[in-house]
């Protein structure tokens, strides 16, 4: 059963492409793994399956639906640096906001919801920390809170950016065998990783990206050193170029904006 | 009196969430974007009722807001920038309106004025009714979108990404600083607005890490800032309000600045003197062991001290005195060893000074003769339960770099 799929999908950011015509599909069920250079796209990618950007093109289907309708399905997991970690609260309460919903303001969270939320933390090796200040974890504890939220949605395909950045080995390992532990259980996990050496350990399959799809795949047909040359030699000259273009003369990408 | 601790109140409960947004200079601009329409309601209706005048604020704070947004969008220039010139366009056409209508048959006693500085004694009591109705409008609006203000100020992407309205937790907040920002045009007024946004929260953030306990004691804080400024500024005749009322708040932010527990510039001083303290002491302990290790005798004469370290002044007496008292030190006729106690702690320094450098060495490649001055360093910082994880990762080694042989090793084993 496919878990994922991005069909034709460009995104824009600041005004300038930095994905263009991405088509692939994942598996349910398997640690995926998208990896490319810097300034590559794959956070991107990332906020336009989660809504968090508008595409210029193209869609992504998560469980063969519209990712709007799925929402509930979907946890996520952003970069760690795109919080600021001095806000007053605590690691109980960040890991209770993965049981926000939309429609559910008033009313107190339910006792499940605190239940879930305790034993997200547990799986993540939190739980003895849930009353300490964020602003107080070092940076490996404050990923496995965020993960902590995202294991609270208890979705079914799990998106996140660059989880194992600058994290203690310890946080590392503990992070994988938790990944581990959800593939067993069926979940897919879709995540921006910063490390090629480590691709090829902790991935099935693996996304390459340089803000076109070099390959996707089972890790052994993508990372072939064919593709990672491809991949990491730089951009295409040609397609930066009309990028810069398109950016300056902030001109329309697709047909359907000329029409106005 | 009661007006302005309304206000006070109101609107540091709203300010938390600037605060913790980092959107403090929006908050100045709207406030500054107000004039321009509370001068326009007054020449529009000629009367200077709150009610009128709060209305046509709201809309211009709005604008300014709408103006801020637009320009940013839409142009090259960044947000900072637009609301730079959003808040001296606005202001400079307020200040424009504000001298004509003095100036002009409108009245020389419209005090409108008042209006950049506030004055509290221009209220009127059917005014403090506006200002309940807009607190409780304020109060109902926090409470009731609580959650989705609090997960949109920390993480607004992860709000996004689990599908909540966005939009319009955005025009909630707008709404709420413009509301807030309003309704103290007669208290503070325009100009120091800003002040009685952002110092509450900021103050307050000293002295809580829960956000339910941060907004009330902003309120608070905004609330007993009002009173006391309300009342001094009442002591003298046509002493505008505003700048009494911010004064009171600054000096309370500073007081929080300094006593705050825990992140208060008082006690981070203590806390620094205190190592100092450990330091030195911690220091001379390794004195004592390395001459021991060098010679069997145990006690050295003051001389003998001076020569092996250099100490500043009456540094070295006030030590043995302090550590004799704490019975690390003892004293024979005039000269000085340690005691069994002193001994384990001068043990356990140097064990975590050459443990350090051994670590340096092994786990980060670093050459023997470098690691010297950074294990000077760290040895005093080193905790009892960092010390086991380092002799457990290191093997519970029994030499250090330098061939040295690390003290106690055997017993740690245990």
């Amino acid at each position: 059963m496919i878990a994922f799929e991005a069909h034709n999908l460009t995104v824009s950011y600041d005004k300038q492409p930095v994905l263009w015509d991405i088509d692939f599909e994942i598996p349910k069920g398997k640690l995926v793994g998208i990896i490319g250079p810097n300034g590559s796209g794959k956070t991107t990618l990332l906020k336009a399956v989660m809504g968090i950007l508008k595409s210029d093109s193209g869609y992504v289907k998560v469980f063969d639906k519209n990712p709007d309708k799925v929402r509930e399905r979907m946890g996520y997991v952003p970069q760690r640096q795109s919080v600021d970690w001095d806000f007053p609260a605590t690691v109980m309460d960040i890991t209770l906001m993965g049981r926000y919903r939309k429609g559910r303001l008033l009313g107190r969270l339910s006792k499940s919801d605190k239940e879930i939320a305790a034993d997200s933390l547990k799986r993540v090796g939190m739980y003895e920390y849930r009353n300490r200040q964020i602003s107080e974890l070092s940076g490996g504890q404050q990923q496995r809170v965020f993960i902590a939220r995202s294991l609270a949605q208890q979705a079914d395909v799990y998106l996140m950016d660059e989880p194992f950045v600058g994290i203690d080995a310890a946080s590392e390992e503990s992070i994988l065998s938790l990944l581990q532990e959800m593939r067993t259980a069926g979940k897919t996990v879709i995540m921006v990783h910063h490390d090629l050496h480590t691709a090829l350990e902790f991935f099935d399959w693996v996304v390459l990206l340089n803000t076109r799809l070099v390959a996707a795949g089972p890790k052994e047909e993508v990372l072939t050193e064919e593709n990672l040359r491809t991949a990491y030699g730089g951009k295409l000259n040609v397609l930066s170029r009309i990028a810069d273009l398109i950016k300056s003369k902030e001109y329309p990408i697709r047909e359907r904006d000329m029409k106005e | 009196m009661i007006g302005c601790a309304l206000i006070g109140a109101g609107a540091s409960a709203v300010g938390v969430f600037s605060f913790l947004r980092k959107q403090a200079l929006v908050g100045d601009a709207v406030a500054h974007a107000l004039l321009p329409g509370v001068a326009l309601a007054f020449m529009v209706s000629g009367e200077k009722s709150i009610w009128i005048l709060f209305p046509g604020a709201f809309v211009a704070g709005w604008l300014g807001l709408l103006s801020i947004d637009f320009i940013s969008r839409y142009s090259k220039i960044k947000s900072d920038t637009a609301i730079a010139i959003v808040l001296t366009i606005f202001f400079s056409i307020g200040i424009v309106l504000l001298t004509h209508i003095q100036q002009s048959d409108y009245g020389n006693q419209s005090g409108l004025s008042d209006f950049l500085f506030g004055k509290a004694a221009a209220m009127l009591p059917s005014d403090i009714a506006l200002f309940v109705l807009v607190d409780l409008i304020l109060l109902f609006l926090i409470v009731i979108t609580y959650r989705y203000l609090k997960l949109y100020s920390f993480d607004p992407d992860f709000a996004k990404a689990i599908g909540l309205p966005v939009k319009g937790i955005q025009f909630i907040l707008s709404s709420l600083t413009v509301l807030a920002v309003a309704s103290g045009i007669q208290a503070v007024g325009v100009v120091l607005m800003a002040a009685l946004i952002i110092t509450p929260a900021a103050a307050a953030r000293f002295f809580t890490g829960r956000l339910s306990h941060m907004i009330s004691l902003a309120m608070l804080i905004g609330l007993i800032s009002s009173l006391i400024g309300v009342y001094i500024s009442s002591l003298a005749v046509s002493m505008p309000t505003g700048p009494w009322i911010v004064m009171v708040l600054s000096i309370l932010a500073i007081l929080a600045f300094i006593f705050a527990p825990g992140k208060g510039l008082l006690q981070r001083s203590r806390r620094r003197l205190k190592h100092q303290q450990k330091v030195r002491n911690e220091n001379l302990l390794k004195l004592f062991y390395s001459l021991e290790e060098k010679n069997p005798e145990r006690f050295y004469s003051r001389p003998k001290l001076l020569r092996s370290r250099r100490f500043q002044g009456k540094e070295l007496e006030d030590l043995l005195q302090k550590l004799e008292k704490q019975n690390i030190l003892q004293k024979e006729e005039n000269r000085y060893g340690l005691t069994d106690e002193g001994r384990e702690e001068a043990k356990r320094v140097v064990r975590l000074h050459r443990l350090w450098e051994l670590y340096l060495n092994e786990r980060m490649n670093i050459a023997p003769d470098h690691v010297h001055h950074d294990a000077e360093a760290i040895e005093h910082i080193i905790t009892p339960e960092l010390e086991r994880e380092l002799l457990k990762d290191l093997g519970y080694p029994k030499l250090d770099p330098h061939l040295s042989e690390i003290p106690g090793i055997k017993d740690m084993q245990r």
